[in-house]
C-alpha cells in the first residue's frame, strides 16, 4: 500500500474583490510510494505551496481526498491529528521564520516533547535529541541553547529536519527547503535527504529548480496552473517530455555549460506570467467581466473549462496530459 | 574603459563595531560589456553595487575612487550623485518588483521619474510604449496599478524603468533571484537585449546564481567576504576556473542531466569570516584544502592570463593540485 | 547566518531584530559569525537607557508617583481639616486653600493617588477584555470572528457619557473601582481591534504552522507563541490605556460624574469651576491639578513613543 495517495485533489480560494473563485489545484492525483522521493515542480501560481499545506492539513482541500496508509486524513482531529503527524511532518522554505524568534531554537524539540514524548526521562531525551542532530551532521555544542539568528541558514534547515526524526516520520513534505540558502550548502542538504530515503523515508520534495528535481527523484510531477501536465519516472520526464509546457521549462533552465537554445517554433518563449490564471490577476473564474492579466486578451472562463485535461499514459511510468490553450 | 574602480573600500556602522563588506576591490567594466558579480550572502556584492550610487546612510566610504566614462563619480556626496542617478548610473535594486508604489498606475510613476529629473514625458512616454512591446507586454501595462501584474511583470517594468533614462551603467541586485524559469530567462534575455539595442551601456548583474550569468554574462567576477577572488570571461569561469572558492562552488552546482546515484556533489564545508574582525591574510584560507603558511598573507589581485585575475597563492606561484603539503 | 539569502546588505541582517511584531526578523547575522551575540534583552536595555524621550518619560512619571506615594504623608495638614477659605499659596498653605478652607496640597496629592488608582484599574480592566477577545477573534476567526465584531462595534457606539448618568442615576454612591470598571468596559474595544488584527498576522507565520505540526491547540498556541511575539506592542498598549484612562476619568469628574467617595484632580478641578474659581482668579484652585494631571498623563506618552522606538528597530534614529 502505498504511503500517501492524493486522489482528484481541488483548492479554491475566493478571490479578494467580488464573488470570482480562483482554482489554486484542479484534480490533482498522485501516489507516493514507502522510501520515494517524488518531486512536485511548478513555477509560482501552480499550487505546489497548496498541495503541501492541505497534506500537512495546515489547509483544506475543497473537494478530493488524502489518504495516509488508507486513512482520510480529512475526517482526522484530536489524537488521531496528532498521530498523523507523528508520521507525516513538514519543513518550509524560509528557515528562519519557522522558528519563534524569541525563544532558543531546540525549543522546537521540547515543543514535540509534550505531545509525544510524555513519559520520556531527561536524560534518554537529552541522548535523543543528541542521536537526531548526528544523524543530520550537526554538532550538538554548536546548536544547543542558542538563539535562531546565532544559527546559520544551513543549520536552522538541519535542525528542523532532525526535529522530524525525532518522531517516526515516513513522509516529509519538503517545501523549498533549500531555495533560501547558499549554493555551497544546499547540495548537504540535499546529499542529507539523499541518506535519509535510503533510510526508508518518503519524500515530497516541492521546488521550481528542475535541476535539484533531477537530482534528488525518484519519480517528478509537473504542475502548471494547478493541475498535473506531466509525470512519471524522473529520467523519463527529463529526457522525453512530451507535453509543451514541459518542454518549455527544460529549455528555460540556466545551464553552466549550454546557452539557452531559441525557441523550436522560432519566437521567444513568453513566460508563463503573461497569460496566467493567478489570484492576483483580475480575471476571475466565474462569470466576471474583468479583462485578463496585462498584455494578453485572454478572457475569463467558466468553470466547467476549467477541468483538467485526463492524463494519458505515453510509456511505461510516463504520463501527459493533452495541452490546454 | 567605461567602469574604473580603483580600491574601492566601503564600510558599514554597526552597534557590534565597523564592518567592512567591500575591501579593497579593483576592477574595470568596459563599454558593451555585462560583467557577473557572483558570491555567497555576506560576500559584499550587493554593498559594492550599491555603493556606486547610492551610500546608504550607514555606508561609509574609506577610500578608493570610481571612475565612469572617465568622470569621477562622487559616491560619498549623496546631492552631487543626486543629477548622475538614472542618467548615468542606474540601479535595479533587490525586490524591485515589491519598490512600484501600489497607489499610482504605471504611467503616473514613470511621469513622476521623468519629471524629477527634468525630462519631458511625451517623447519618453512613447519610447516606454516601444521598450515594453519589444519584451511582449502591451502598452495596457501603463494604465495598471502595480498589484495587477504579477510579480514577474513587475520586475520587467522595473527594469524599463531604470532604464528609460539610457544611464551609462546598470547595476541589477539579485533581478533574477525570485522568479520562475522561465521569467528569469525572460530578464536575462531582455538585459542582454538592451545592452544589444544601446539602452544602457555596461551591466554589472549581481546575483548568487552563476548558471543565469553562465548565459547573459561576458565576464564573472566572483566575491568572497569583501575581496575579489576571481574575475575572467564567463566562459573561462565557467570551464576553467582557477580559483578553489570558485572550483569547489561550480562543483555543489546540480545540473539538469545529474543525478544522485550516478555523481554525488559535495559543497563547501565551514563559513566564511565574521567580517567585523576578518582574519589578515587569504579569507579563504580556513575553508581552503590547499591552504598553506603563505596563505597567512593575502593573496594580490593579479593577472595570471590575459583577462585572468585571481587572488590566490596557489595560482600565482604555482602550487601543484592534491592538497596540503 | 552567512548561507541564507535573503535580504542583501548586511546591516539589515545584522540582528536588528527587534521584537516588533510585524517585522520579520532578519535572517542571522553574518557579522557576529563567530562572535557571541548580544542577547536581545541587553541590546533593548542599551537602547531603552539611550532614549531621550524614555528616560524623560519615566522620570517625570516616577517624579509625580513619588509626589503621589509620599505627598500624603508629608504635607503638613490634613485634607479634611478647615482653613481659611480661599487664602492663596503661602508658606503655610503650600497650594492655598480651595472655597470651604481645606489645604489644597493635601487634597491635590490625594488626588493625584485616586487618579492613578481609577487609571490602573481602567487599563487593566480594558487590557484583560479586549486581549481575551482580541486573541479569540484573531485566532479563530469565521463566525465567532464576525459575532465579536458586532459586539465591538456595539459597544464603541455606545454614548458612554449617557451610560454613566444613566447608571450613576442608579447608584447610591460611586467609588473608584466603580469608575474605574466603567472605563475599562467601555475602552477595550480599540485594544481588542489591535490585538485582533496583530493575531491575523502572526498566525499565518511558519512558527505557528511548525506549532501545528507539534500537535499544539489553539490555545496553547495563542498563549506560547503568539502573544509573546506581541509582547511589547502589549506593554504599549497597557502604557496607553494607562493614560488615556486618566484623562477619561479627569473628563467623568470634571463633569461631576466622579467618584462619590474620595477626591480626585478632576474632581478637584470641577469644585474649583462651580464655585467660579477661574472668574474669582484663584487660580491656585484649578491650576495645580490640571498641570499635573496634564504632566502625569503626557509624561506617559512621552514615554511610550520613546518605548516604541526602542521596541521598533525602524523607528530608531541612525
Amino acid at each position: 500500500m502505498s504511503t500517501l495517495q492524493i486522489d482528484q485533489v481541488s483548492k479554491l480560494f475566493r478571490a479578494s474583490a467580488g464573488g470570482g473563485l480562483t482554482p489554486a489545484l484542479r484534480g490533482v492525483s498522485f501516489d507516493i510510494g514507502q522510501g520515494e522521493v517524488v518531486t512536485l515542480i511548478g513555477e509560482s501560481g501552480s499550487g505546489k505551496t497548496t498541495l503541501g499545506k492541505i497534506i500537512l492539513r495546515l489547509t483544506a482541500a475543497s473537494s478530493g481526498k488524502v489518504m495516509f496508509e488508507g486513512d482520510d486524513i480529512s475526517v482526522f482531529s484530536g489524537k488521531r491529528l496528532r498521530e498523523y503527524y507523528r508520521h507525516v511532518q513538514g519543513v518550509f522554505q524560509d528557515p528562519f521564520s519557522s522558528y519563534n524568534p524569541i525563544y532558543r531554537a531546540d525549543r522546537v524539540f521540547e515543543l514535540i516533547r509534550g505531545v509525544y514524548f510524555p513519559h520520556t526521562g531527561q536524560r534518554a531525551w537529552d541522548a535523543k535529541i543528541e542521536s537526531a542532530l548526528l544523524a543530520v551532521a550537526l554538532n550538538p555544542g554548536d546548536v544547543l541553547g542558542k538563539y535562531p539568528h546565532q544559527l546559520s541558514g544551513g543549520q536552522q534547515q538541519r535542525l528542523l529536519i532532525a526535529r522530524a526524526l525525532l518522531l517516526d516520520v515516513k513522509l516529509l513534505v519538503a517545501d523549498e527547503i533549500i531555495s533560501m540558502l547558499d549554493a555551497s550548502t544546499r547540495v548537504d542538504i540535499l546529499n542529507l535527504l539523499i541518506g535519509l530515503k535510503r533510510s526508508g523515508l518518503a519524500i515530497l520534495f516541492v521546488t521550481h529548480d528542475l535541476s535539484l528535481g533531477h537530482y534528488v527523484s525518484d519519480r517528478t510531477i509537473i504542475l502548471r496552473r494547478g493541475a498535473i501536465v506531466e509525470m512519471g519516472d524522473t529520467i523519463k520526464v527529463f529526457s522525453h517530455p512530451q507535453h509543451p509546457y514541459t518542454r518549455d521549462l527544460l529549455a528555460a533552465v540556466p545551464e553552466l555549460h549550454k546557452k539557452w537554445q531559441p525557441a523550436a517554433g522560432g519566437a521567444a518563449i513568453p513566460p508563463d506570467d503573461v497569460d496566467v490564471l493567478t489570484a492576483a490577476a483580475p480575471a476571475r473564474a466565474g462569470h466576471g467581466q474583468a479583462p485578463g492579466p496585462a498584455g494578453t486578451d485572454r478572457p475569463p472562463q467558466p468553470m466547467a473549462m476549467l477541468e483538467p485535461p485526463p492524463l494519458v499514459e505515453y510509456e511505461k511510468d510516463h504520463f501527459v496530459a493533452a495541452a490546454e490553450s | 574603459m567605461s567602469l574604473k574602480v580603483e580600491n574601492l573600500s566601503v564600510a558599514y556602522r554597526m552597534r557590534a563595531g565597523d564592518c567592512c563588506p567591500v575591501d579593497g576591490v579593483t576592477f574595470t567594466v568596459a563599454d558593451g560589456e555585462i560583467m557577473g558579480l557572483a558570491g555567497e550572502s555576506g560576500c559584499g556584492k550587493s554593498t559594492l553595487g550599491n555603493s556606486l550610487i547610492f551610500m546608504e546612510g550607514r555606508m561609509k566610504l574609506l577610500g578608493g575612487r570610481v571612475v565612469l566614462d572617465r568622470q569621477e563619480l562622487p559616491i560619498a556626496d549623496f546631492r552631487a550623485m543626486q543629477p548622475l542617478r538614472m542618467t548615468k548610473v542606474s540601479l535595479v535594486p533587490q525586490y524591485a518588483m515589491n519598490a512600484l508604489s501600489p497607489t499610482r498606475r504605471i504611467s503616473k510613476l514613470t511621469t513622476d521619474l521623468l519629471r524629477s529629473h527634468g525630462v519631458r514625458e511625451d517623447s519618453v512616454l512613447e519610447e516606454m510604449k516601444r521598450r515594453l512591446r519589444l519584451i511582449g507586454l502591451g502598452p495596457d501595462v501603463l494604465s495598471k496599478y502595480s498589484f495587477e501584474l504579477s510579480g514577474g511583470m513587475r520586475q520587467r517594468v522595473t527594469i524599463i524603468l531604470s532604464t528609460l533614462l539610457n544611464p551609462s551603467l546598470l547595476i541589477a541586485d539579485e533581478v533574477t533571484s525570485a522568479l520562475d524559469v522561465s521569467t528569469q530567462r525572460a530578464v536575462g534575455e531582455m538585459l542582454m537585449e538592451f545592452r544589444d539595442r544601446g539602452f544602457v551601456k555596461s551591466v554589472i548583474a549581481i546575483t548568487h546564481d552563476l548558471s543565469i550569468l553562465a548565459q547573459i554574462a561576458d565576464t564573472i567576477t566572483v566575491m568572497y567576504a569583501g575581496r575579489l577572488a576571481e574575475k575572467a570571461d564567463a566562459g573561462t569561469v565557467v570551464k576553467a576556473p582557477l580559483h578553489p572558492y570558485t572550483q569547489m562552488l561550480l562543483a555543489s552546482l546540480p545540473e539538469v542531466g545529474l543525478r544522485h546515484d550516478q555523481t554525488t556533489l559535495t559543497g563547501i564545508p565551514g563559513r566564511p569570516p565574521s567580517l567585523v574582525s576578518p582574519p589578515s591574510g587569504c579569507r579563504f584560507a580556513g575553508r581552503c584544502p590547499f591552504a598553506r603558511a603563505q596563505c597567512a598573507q593575502a593573496p594580490p589581485f593579479e593577472e595570471v592570463a590575459p583577462g585572468h585575475r585571481v587572488a590566490c597563492w596557489k595560482v600565482s606561484r604555482g602550487w601543484p593540485e592534491g592538497g596540503r603539503v | 547566518m552567512s548561507e541564507t539569502l535573503s535580504g542583501s546588505t548586511p546591516a539589515e541582517r545584522a540582528g536588528e531584530a527587534g521584537p516588533a511584531p510585524v517585522t520579520t526578523p532578519a535572517a542571522g547575522t553574518t557579522m557576529a559569525a563567530g562572535s557571541a551575540s548580544p542577547h536581545r534583552g541587553g541590546d533593548l536595555l542599551y537602547y531603552a537607557l539611550h532614549n531621550k524621550k524614555l528616560v524623560f518619560g519615566v522620570s517625570l512619571e516616577a517624579l509625580l508617583v513619588l509626589v503621589a506615594i509620599l505627598g500624603p504623608i508629608i504635607a503638613p495638614h490634613n485634607m479634611t481639616d478647615y482653613f481659611a477659605s480661599n487664602q492663596p499659596p503661602s508658606a503655610q498653605h503650600w497650594l492655598g486653600t480651595d472655597n470651604l478652607g481645606h489645604d489644597l496640597f493635601a487634597e491635590v496629592v490625594s488626588g493625584m493617588r485616586v487618579s492613578y488608582l481609577v487609571g490602573a484599574i481602567g487599563a487593566l480592566c480594558a487590557a484583560f477584555v479586549g486581549m481575551a477577545l482580541g486573541f479569540t477573534a484573531g485566532w479563530r476567526g469565521g463566525m465567532l470572528d464576525e459575532i465579536l465584531q458586532m459586539i465591538t462595534n456595539i459597544v464603541v457606539m455606545m454614548p458612554a457619557l449617557v451610560l454613566l448618568i444613566v447608571i450613576g442615576a442608579y447608584l447610591k454612591t460611586r467609588g473608584i473601582t466603580f469608575e474605574g470598571t466603567f472605563i475599562g468596559l467601555i475602552t477595550w474595544p480599540w485594544v481588542a481591534r489591535a490585538v485582533r488584527a496583530q493575531t491575523f498576522t502572526l498566525k499565518s507565520r511558519e512558527f505557528v504552522d511548525l506549532a501545528r505540526l507539534s500537535g499544539k491547540r489553539g490555545f496553547s498556541i495563542v498563549v506560547r507563541e503568539i502573544a509573546p511575539n506581541m509582547a511589547s506592542y502589549l506593554f504599549l498598549v497597557v502604557v496607553l490605556l494607562f493614560g488615556s484612562s486618566m484623562l477619561l476619568a479627569a473628563n467623568f469628574d470634571f463633569l461631576g460624574l466622579g467618584p462619590t467617595t474620595g477626591t480626585s484632580l478632576g474632581n478637584i478641578m470641577n469644585q474649583s469651576t462651580l464655585w467660579s474659581a477661574l472668574q474669582l482668579h484663584y487660580w491656585w484652585w484649578f491650576l495645580p491639578p490640571g498641570l499635573l494631571l496634564t504632566g502625569m498623563v503626557a509624561a506617559l506618552l512621552i514615554a511610550n513613543v520613546g518605548l516604541d522606538e526602542v521596541f521598533n528597530p525602524k523607528l530608531r534614529e541612525q
